[in-house]
Parts: structure tokens; C-alpha cells; sequence
């Protein structure tokens, strides 16, 4: 076999000629700096990689290598906390290696320490079975999580060396496994999976859980299931980023997952140094101990863009073996689609709707599909939440993303400019956002957050409907024509929509709300509601009910009621009759 | 000495095309010698065995397939850079045109830069004061940031980044020095014009930089003009410590080189026959904005671009968008009205503010007042909407008090003189000044005890006084 060298260079994308050497999706070392590549098509005459890195400096006639496996990450202890580009090298360590603030091509640092001592358990000994994916050794990660060595999905075996219990690095072997065949496999304490492909797992669940996330408008209208998909389209300055930041700190998944993908290098700084930052609510432990950062901002190279999904994907799938709850993050997928439209372009292929490549829906299905609850391997339940921020060209959410998109997630999310405009955050419009998991989530919602929780929703839902409606009549001719029960309902939606839908990120209380105060502030609101309507009945103008300053008061309250006293909210309802009383 | 080759193989638009090259190197620097003498730079962007296609940055005009020869350097586009640099003026490639000689170089940088590492980045805090109330308060700049203004042909983004540049004052003096790198792509030569004396008026003419590609020049120096200005930029700000400020315009015109480019290549169109890597490539720039760990100085960015016909849609101006952190959205409606600067408050967003600005940077009550200042306006928008269909008379008593509201603001507010340097403690007392005119119960963003504090009182002095509230 003679040396390969690269035949021309059009951006990131190579071609290597007269070559039967590569086969699909194989990693690849490009030039004397050794560029990391993935072959994207190959036939007799010509084999197309693309290149991770970029390709400015490369000279045709440099040597083109195999490595005889696909593009993979490395998985084992390390990864919590950490932060990578799009091709899983540690961003940190690339720093410290060059004593230099920007990256340069070709870094080549280890993905993980391998110098650090784990402080291991072995669980398995010599002579035991172990099955594909069975738990062979663990250590703590970080004070948070427990990370589990799992032998890699398809190996299985007997046990003929199981080492002590004790303290190892991450290449030692502590596990020997005869397979079948009589080959015997060193584990250590990690593996490599192929990013493109999903990890195997034994069956999938149906959805019964809901990922908390302390945002009112998405627990309450818009809930999205652990194991779950959801989308947060909006244009320029909606507030996607925001969203997605503060669900990424307070839902009540295991571990987080965020992909910067294509979007600012100060937004992922915010994100290190914020999360560094902050502590769990419920651990006490700071976020970053459950965080894994993935950053490929926009002026990164365009195809390790395309990488950074899958890379980041596959980790939270690693994590899912071990029976985690992990949430992905992934801001922005669109950026990632118009990075296969531009490698798509380089290669010449024939583009389909706005110039995205006629597979941009198969493979965003691929994608989406890779989030679900499942049964591991080894029996552990896990679950992998997708939330993938969509940034519609020109705020058009007929663009073929966000379109093709809403096929493949239950949970749509729909970020509203003119809401953003009068920073109403977080700007998801409740009349073009929807979920589906309502009805699949029923059930926990009326075990585990009251049996009033639904209804309570429901009719939130309808005041906000009606709201919808009547502003179409108030447009044209004001507010004043209506009638009292109608000004009313519009009062209502009003306390709604300021009082319980918009909800301050920067508010101590407010950032985030437990379920239980989610409820009974509902339950305060429709109540005045049900009161105020009594009065109504009665012929009393709503003037004089807004008198009492009830609306105020009830709008008030999520800053009012601190989460950890929600008795406070016994005092409302008293409040409430008696400045009505005093009406009547 | 290197291998040069005589004649060209094909001549299209700015890209010749060179064949039997061995050892190309993907864009690497070319030169070509003309037989009259005059000599022109090159780069190669497209290889393909041993066929080059290269732009020329001077353009094609005189060149014919066997009156050049080629040599090929092996070296990136470079930039000759030194702190003399400062108060020079250059062409859009680097070349001085100011008639004082070559720069001696301290140091040659590559015009592409590298992607910066966002571990080492620190996240901007400091805020600039630009002395303009609507900039300071409601979109806040932050240093190290990127804050492109939004602007239309015939609108005032020229006079506004002047004013910012001549009233710019950072929170906290230090001993870093502060300069502009202004970077002119397809402008008219009487902007330049503009802009070079407003700096000479305002004496900081000795701490500018300009890089000049004006309509007439060559479009694919005009390609190279921000990434020029951005190198000099990084030079500044990271190795002499300074805070630079980088003022772009037009990006549009920047967008339309790029397009014309890359049709001449054959490439595949994207949106409106701009290019699919339009997003990676106005990133490239964008992204070469902030501060650095262990540096004293930072790259703050104004891009000022121009929407074709007032579209935000454009994908010029929504590529923009997704990549900088927030802009300035000038509105055609307030210009035409007779307000300077004419900045559409809603459209308009710092997304770097909510961490710059409050207690130890300007005041605490500061995004509590923003918040409030966006959410009346927005409300202003409702009403006049209505008012237009049922008449001011028919509308409620609160209602009209909005209306009220929405012209003071516009015009006590928004508006001020170009000169006008108001200080943040007067920008701020303003903004409550004028939300006193609204009924407390509608402050809802607002807890009571800030309204206690910042809100005037309703003065009856005022009222007697006939001066409505200001």
C-alpha cells in the first residue's frame, strides 16, 4: 500500500485520489500536523474527507492516514466538569499545553487525564460472568456522581484477572475477560465508542416521568418528559440562551450536557464561570460537578460544528448506561444544519429546500431519536433528554430546521420576538407552543403534584385563550366597550401573564419554583378569578374590584413568598375575601 | 530562490487560475509581476492536484494569460504590524497610503487569525460610558463585546459611532490607552472623509488606525479589510495592552464581496446567492472580539451595516444578530421625525449588559429601571396601535397617559444633542424622571421598595410651574 496524499483542498473539505484504502466515516490524520478528518464519501477515483480543523497551511502531496476506525470519543472518569471542543479535546489542558489564548491547529493533548489515581471498587472477581455493559468497577467522579465502568457494549465474557480495590490510573488494567472465542480483553477504566453510532440498549420505556425544571410557564403548560425531546426555536435576541441556561441549572436531571454549537465564545465563558459558580440546590455540590461544557463556537472549524453534536450526545448516552438522568442542551442545532449545508456545498451535491442538503431531515431524526428513557444493558433505568435551541433564519419558523424539526420533538417551545421586545422573559408565546407529553405525564402530575395540579392548568390554559380572543375585539375598538365579565377574563390573563408566566431569572426566589408553588399560586389566581366573577354576577363593575389592589398584590407574590414558606399563601385567600367583602 | 512560472491558464473575474504547480499549500500568499512593472498579491483558495485558483487582491484588470509571472511564497496572508501603526492610514490589504512610508515591523501577523480558546477568554463586565442616554441605559456596551448597529441608507449610524467614539469613557481608569481601528469597506470616499476629520476635530486622530477599501476599490481587498483591522486590533489590544475600539462598516458591502467571490469561484449559493458559509464567515470576524486572561487590554467591536431597504430579515443583518452579542436597531420612522440618534429601543438588545451594569458598575437600580423603561414602551407600541384605529379621544384615561409617556420619552430620552455627554447618574434619573408620568400600579416590573426610593415624587411644583414634569 503506498502513501496517500492529499489531491486538492477546497476549505474544510480534501480529496485523496486513486486510493481503496479508507472506508466511510473513518477517522483520518491529514498533512504533517496531523489535522483530524472523517472520510465522507469514497469510490475508485476519489476519496472525500472532511477536516475538523482548519485547513489553511496544507499542501497537496502531504500524507493522508488511516487509523482503521471510526471518528470515536474516549469515555471513562474525567469527563464531568470538564469542557471540549467538538471533537472531544479538553480545552484546558489544549491552554495550558500552549501557554497561548487561541487554539492551534493540530493540538494533540490527551482527552483525559491519565495521570490522575481513581480511587477504584472493583465489583466483579475472578471467575464470575460478565455480560455486555455489566458494571465491572466504579469510583467517585465528582463529589456528585458515582461513574460506573461498564464493559463496552458487545463484549462479554468470564473474568480471569480482577484486580484489587485501590487506586489506578485511567489506562490500568483492572478487569481480564475471556470471551467466548478464548481471546482475552483488557478493561480498563475506559472505553471508545464511535460517535455517529447510538449505544445499545436493552429496551426502550414508555414516558411517565417529567424533567423538573423550576420554569413555571414549561412545568405547568409546556412539560417535557425525562427521556423526552424538546425544541426552543426563536430568532435573534429571543432569549433561546437564556432558556436554555436556566434549564440547564435547575432541572432535576443527573447530569448536564451543554453543546455551544456554532454560537459565542463569551456565552460559553459565562457558562464556565457562572456554573463554577453556582451550588445544587439539591446536592449542595456546585453545577459544574454534573456539567460536561462542549464548545465549538462559531469561528471554530465548521465540520467539528457538525461533530460536536454527535460527541456531545454520545457522552450523555455513556452516562445514561450507568443509569443516569442526563439532559443534552444543544444551542443551536440550526447552526449545526447549516454546517452541513456548507459542507454539503463543498461538495457539490444537489441541494434541496433553501440550500440544505436533502438529508437534513434523516439526519436530525437521528439525532432527536438518540433521546429516550431506557433499560440499560444492565437493567439500570437511564434516560437521555434532548433540548436543541432551533435559530430560524429572519425568525421564520417555516425555514426547513425548525420545520423539520417539530416532526421529530413532542415539546415545542415557540420564542416570541414581540414578547422580548417588552422583556417578558422567558419569552415562550403560550398560543403557538405546545407539548404532547401532557396526556403521558398525566399520571405523575396527579401523584406527585396534586390532584388539582391539571385541572388548575386547564383552566389557565382557557383564560389565556379567551384572553387571545378578546384582544382580537379590543385591537379595534378598546377595552372600554366590553362587558364586565369580559374585562375581567382580560384582567385575569393579564395577572397571568405578568404575575405566573413571566417568570425573573435574576430573582433569587423566582429563578426557580418547586411544583408545590407552582400550584398554589395557581390556585390563589383562580381563585380571585372564581370570587371576582361572583361579584361580577352581581352586577359590580371590575373598576372596583381593581381598586382593592388585589391584582397588584396577586402579581407580586412570586417575589412575595419566599419557596421555603409557602404558608404565606393562606393569607391571600383571607385578603382576598375580605377586600371583596368590602365591595359587596 | 523559489520557482516562478510565466503565464496564466484561464483569467474569471478576480480568480486566475494557475496549472502544473506542484506543492500548493491552501492559502498561501502569490505574487504576481506584471511586464509593465507594477507587481499585485494573491492568495490561493482553491487547490486541486496541481491546479491553483487564486484571487487577486488587486484585481484582474491588465493581467493576460502570458504578460505575468508567479511566484508562490508558502506563507499565510501576513500583516506587517508595530505600535507606530497608530495614526496611519492603510488600504484595505495593509498598505499605507498616507504617503509616510512602509511600517517597520515589530512583528508579521497572520491576517487570519486563530479561534480564540474560550477557557482562556474572561467574560466582559466593565461597561463603557458613551455619554448617550439610550446606549447607556437600555443597550449598555460593554468592553470586549460586539455591538453591531443596524442602520438603513440615508440613516445616522456615521454620526452616532463618531459620537461614541469621541464620548467613549471607560468605568475605571487605568493605565491601558484607548484606541480606534477603523475599518472602511465599499464606503464612499466623502465617509472616510467624515470620519477621518471628526477623529482629527476631536484630537484622537494620533490613536487611530484606518484601513480604507473605499466603493471603488478592488472587492477582494475588500475581503481581507476586517480581517486586517482585526489583526491590528489583537495586536494592540494583547501585546501593547491597550482598549481598542473596532468600528466596521459597512458589513454589508463586506457581504456583497463575498458574494461576487465566491460566485466567480462557481461555488453553490445559499440564501439570496450569498454564500452557504456566510454564517462561518461573518463569525470569523465577529468572534475577534474580547478580553483575554492575563491581558490588560480587550477588542470591542462596532460593526455598523446597512439593511437593504430597512429588511432585519436580511440575511446580512439575521446572521449578524445570531453571531454579535445584541445590537443597536436604528428606526427610519424616528429619524425621519427628527430625533437623533434614531435607535428603535425594542429591537434593540446588549446581551452583555445584565452582567456590566448595577451595583459597583453604574447603579443598582439600574436594570430594575430598563426592565420597566422596555416593558412601558412596548405598551406605548399597543396603544398608539389602537389610537390609530379608534382616535386618541376614545382612549382610556391610563391609556392616554401612555401616549403622553411615549412621546416624552421619545423625545426628552431617546433624542439628544450630538454633542449632548450625559453622565449614567443623569441618564438614569432621567428614565425615572419620565416613568413618573405613569400611574404607579402600572410599574409592575418594579418592587415597591425601588419605587420607593428612585421614583419621584408627583411634584406639584412641577404642575404649577406649566413645565410638564421636565
Amino acid at each position: 500500500m503506498g502513501e496517500n496524499t492529499i489531491y486538492s483542498i477546497n476549505g474544510p473539505v480534501i480529496t485523496v485520489r486513486d486510493t481503496t484504502d479508507f472506508f466511510m466515516l473513518e477517522m483520518v490524520h491529514v498533512g504533517n500536523a496531523k489535522l483530524v478528518g472523517e472520510v465522507i464519501s469514497t469510490n475508485r477515483a476519489f476519496t472525500t474527507i472532511q477536516v475538523y480543523e482548519n485547513t489553511a497551511g496544507l499542501k497537496t502531496c502531504e500524507p493522508v492516514k488511516t487509523s482503521g476506525g471510526p471518528l470515536s470519543v474516549l469515555l471513562g472518569p474525567g469527563i464531568l466538569g470538564n469542557i471540549f471542543d467538538g471533537i472531544e479535546r479538553p480545552l484546558k489542558d489544549i491552554a495550558e499545553a500552549d501557554h497561548s489564548a487561541f487554539i492551534p491547529p493540530g493540538a494533540d493533548v490527551p482527552v483525559l487525564d491519565c495521570e490522575k489515581q481513581w480511587d477504584v471498587t472493583v465489583k466483579v472477581k475472578r471467575g464470575d460472568e460478565l455480560s455486555a455493559g455489566q458494571i465491572y468497577a466504579s469510583c467517585p467522579e465528582t463529589p456528585l456522581i458515582e461513574h460506573r465502568m461498564m464493559s463496552p457494549p458487545g463484549l462479554s465474557g468470564k473474568v480471569t484477572f480482577a484486580a484489587q480495590s485501590g487506586k489506578y490510573k485511567l489506562n490500568d488494567c483492572i478487569v481480564k475477560l475471556m470471551d467466548e472465542d478464548g481471546h482475552e480483553h483488557e478493561l480498563t477504566l475506559c472505553q471508545k465508542w464511535p460517535i455517529k453510532v447510538p449505544r445499545p440498549v436493552r429496551k426502550r420505556m414508555p414516558i411517565d416521568t417529567p424533567l423538573i425544571t423550576g420554569q413555571r410557564i414549561i412545568d405547568t403548560l409546556f412539560p417535557l418528559a425525562k427521556g423526552g425531546a424538546a425544541a426552543v426555536p426563536g430568532g435573534f435576541g429571543a432569549g433561546k440562551t437564556m432558556t436554555q441556561h436556566q434549564i440547564a441549572k435547575w432541572c432535576d436531571a443527573d447530569i448536564i450536557i451543554y453543546i455551544g454549537c456554532g454560537e459565542r465564545g463569551n456565552e460559553m465563558t459565562q457558562v464556565l464561570e457562572e456554573f463554577s459558580g453556582l451550588i445544587d440546590p439539591k446536592s449542595g455540590n456546585k453545577l459544574t460537578d454534573r456539567t460536561v461544557l462542549i464548545a465549538n463556537t462559531s469561528n471554530m472549524p465548521v465540520a467539528a460544528r457538525e461533530a460536536s453534536i454527535y460527541t456531545g450526545v454520545t457522552l450523555a448516552e455513556y452516562y445514561r448506561d450507568m443509569g443516569y438522568h442526563v439532559a443534552v442542551m444543544a444551542d443551536s442545532t440550526s447552526r449545526w444544519a447549516e454546517a452541513l449545508r456548507e459542507i454539503s456545498g463543498r461538495l457539490e451535491e444537489m441541494p434541496a429546500e433553501e440550500g440544505f442538503p436533502a438529508y437534513l431531515p434523516s439526519r436530525l431524526s437521528e439525532f432527536y431519536e438518540r433521546a429516550g428513557y431506557m433499560v440499560t444493558l444492565n437493567g439500570q433505568e437511564g434516560s437521555v433528554t434532548v433540548i436543541g435551541a432551533v435559530s430560524p433564519q429572519g425568525a421564520d419558523f417555516s425555514e426547513p430546521v425548525t420545520q423539520n424539526t417539530k416532526r421529530f420533538v413532542r415539546s415545542f417551545w415557540a420564542l416570541d420576538k414581540s414578547l422580548a421586545y417588552a422583556r417578558h422573559y422567558p419569552s415562550v408565546n403560550w398560543l403557538t407552543s405546545y407539548s404532547e407529553y401532557v396526556d403521558d405525564l398525566a399520571p405523575w402530575y396527579n401523584k406527585n403534584a396534586g390532584a388539582e395540579f391539571l385541572e388548575c392548568r386547564r383552566q389557565i390554559a382557557t383564560i389565556l385563550q379567551q384572553e387571545s380572543r378578546l384582544m382580537e375585539i379590543v385591537k379595534l375598538i378598546g377595552a372600554d366597550v366590553l362587558p364586565d365579565d369580559q374585562k375581567l377574563t382580560i384582567e385575569i390573563a393579564k395577572l397571568i401573564r405578568v404575575g405566573y408566566l413571566q417568570q425573573n431569572a435574576f430573582h433569587a426566589d423566582d429563578t426557580y419554583v418547586p411544583l408545590l408553588k407552582q400550584l398554589k399560586m395557581m390556585q390563589v389566581i383562580l381563585y380571585l378569578n372564581h370570587k371576582a366573577k361572583e361579584l361580577i354576577a352581581r352586577e359590580k363593575p371590575v373598576s372596583g374590584i381593581a381598586k382593592t389592589g388585589l391584582f397588584d398584590k396577586v402579581v407580586k407574590m412570586k417575589y412575595d413568598i419566599p419557596n421555603d414558606n409557602l404558608k404565606l399563601f393562606d393569607d391571600y385567600y383571607k385578603e382576598i375575601d375580605e377586600a371583596l367583602a368590602g365591595i359587596s | 530562490m523559489s520557482i516562478q512560472y510565466i503565464g496564466l491558464s484561464e483569467i474569471n473575474g478576480p480568480i486566475v487560475v494557475l496549472e502544473n504547480v506542484p506543492d500548493l499549500a491552501f492559502e498561501e500568499m502569490v505574487q504576481l509581476k506584471l511586464d509593465n512593472g507594477t507587481c499585485r498579491t494573491g492568495r490561493v483558495v482553491q487547490v486541486n492536484g496541481t491546479t491553483a485558483a487564486i484571487q487577486v487582491f488587486e484585481g484582474t484588470k491588465d493581467l493576460g494569460l502570458n504578460n505575468t509571472v508567479t511566484r508562490f511564497t508558502g506563507q499565510p496572508m501576513r500583516i506587517p504590524l508595530s505600535k507606530e501603526i497608530l495614526g496611519r492610514v492603510l488600504n484595505g490589504s495593509g498598505k499605507p497610503v498616507d504617503g509616510l512610508g512602509e511600517i517597520y515591523p515589530e512583528k508579521f501577523a497572520d491576517i487570519n487569525g486563530s479561534p480564540l480558546n474560550p477557557v482562556r477568554r474572561v467574560y466582559p463586565r466593565n461597561y463603557i460610558n458613551t455619554g448617550i442616554s439610550s446606549v447607556d441605559c437600555l443597550t449598555t456596551l460593554i468592553r470586549g463585546q460586539k455591538l453591531p448597529i443596524f442602520s438603513g441608507s440615508g440613516m445616522q449610524h456615521n454620526k452616532l459611532a463618531v459620537q461614541i467614539v469621541k464620548q467613549a469613557k471607560i468605568s475605571e481608569e487605568e493605565d491601558a490607552g484607548f484606541c480606534v481601528v477603523f475599518g472602511a469597506m465599499g464606503v464612499k470616499n466623502d465617509v472616510a472623509e467624515y470620519f477621518r476629520s471628526s477623529f482629527e476635530q476631536s484630537g484622537v486622530l494620533k490613536n487611530v488606525v484606518m484601513f480604507l477599501n473605499l466603493s471603488n476599490d478592488p472587492i477582494i481587498e475588500r475581503i481581507l479589510t476586517p480581517k486586517c483591522a482585526l489583526s491590528t486590533a489583537e495586536y494592540l489590544a494583547f501585546e501593547h495592552d491597550m482598549h481598542v475600539l473596532v468600528i466596521l462598516t459597512d458589513m454589508t458591502s463586506y457581504a456583497e464581496a463575498l458574494r461576487e467571490f465566491s460566485s466567480s469561484k462557481g461555488e453553490i449559493p445559499g440564501r439570496k446567492g450569498y454564500p452557504g458559509y456566510l454564517y462561518s464567515d461573518l463569525a470569523s470576524i465577529y468572534e475577534r472580539a474580547g478580553i483575554i486572561e492575563g491581558h490588560k487590554g480587550s477588542v470591542t467591536q462596532i460593526p455598523i451595516l446597512t439593511m437593504p431597504n430597512d429588511d432585519i430579515t436580511h440575511p446580512v443583518a439575521d446572521l449578524t444578530g445570531y453571531i454579535t452579542e445584541g445590537q443597536i436597531v436604528l428606526d427610519r420612522q424616528l429619524d425621519q421625525k427628527g430625533l437623533y440618534p434614531p435607535i428603535a429601543i425594542l429591537p434593540s438588545l446588549s446581551r452583555l449588559m445584565k452582567d456590566g451594569i448595577g451595583d459597583g458598575y453604574t447603579r443598582e437600580d439600574h436594570q430594575d429601571l430598563a426592565n420597566q423603561l422596555f416593558a412601558s414602551y412596548a405598551k406605548v407600541q399597543d396603544v398608539r396601535s389602537l389610537a390609530s384605529v379608534i382616535g386618541e379621544e376614545e382612549l382610556s384615561a391610563v391609556d392616554r397617559k401612555y401616549i403622553e409617556f411615549g412621546r416624552y420619552f421619545e423625545e426628552r430620552f431617546i433624542s439628544q444633542g450630538v454633542t449632548e455627554d450625559r453622565t449614567i447618574g443623569e441618564t438614569l434619573d432621567l428614565g425615572w424622571k419620565i416613568l413618573s408620568m405613569l400611574p404607579r400600579e402600572e410599574l409592575d416590573r418594579v418592587d415597591n421598595e425601588a419605587l420607593d426610593k428612585y421614583l419621584p415624587k408627583p411634584e406639584k411644583e412641577a404642575a404649577e410651574n406649566d413645565e410638564p414634569i421636565l
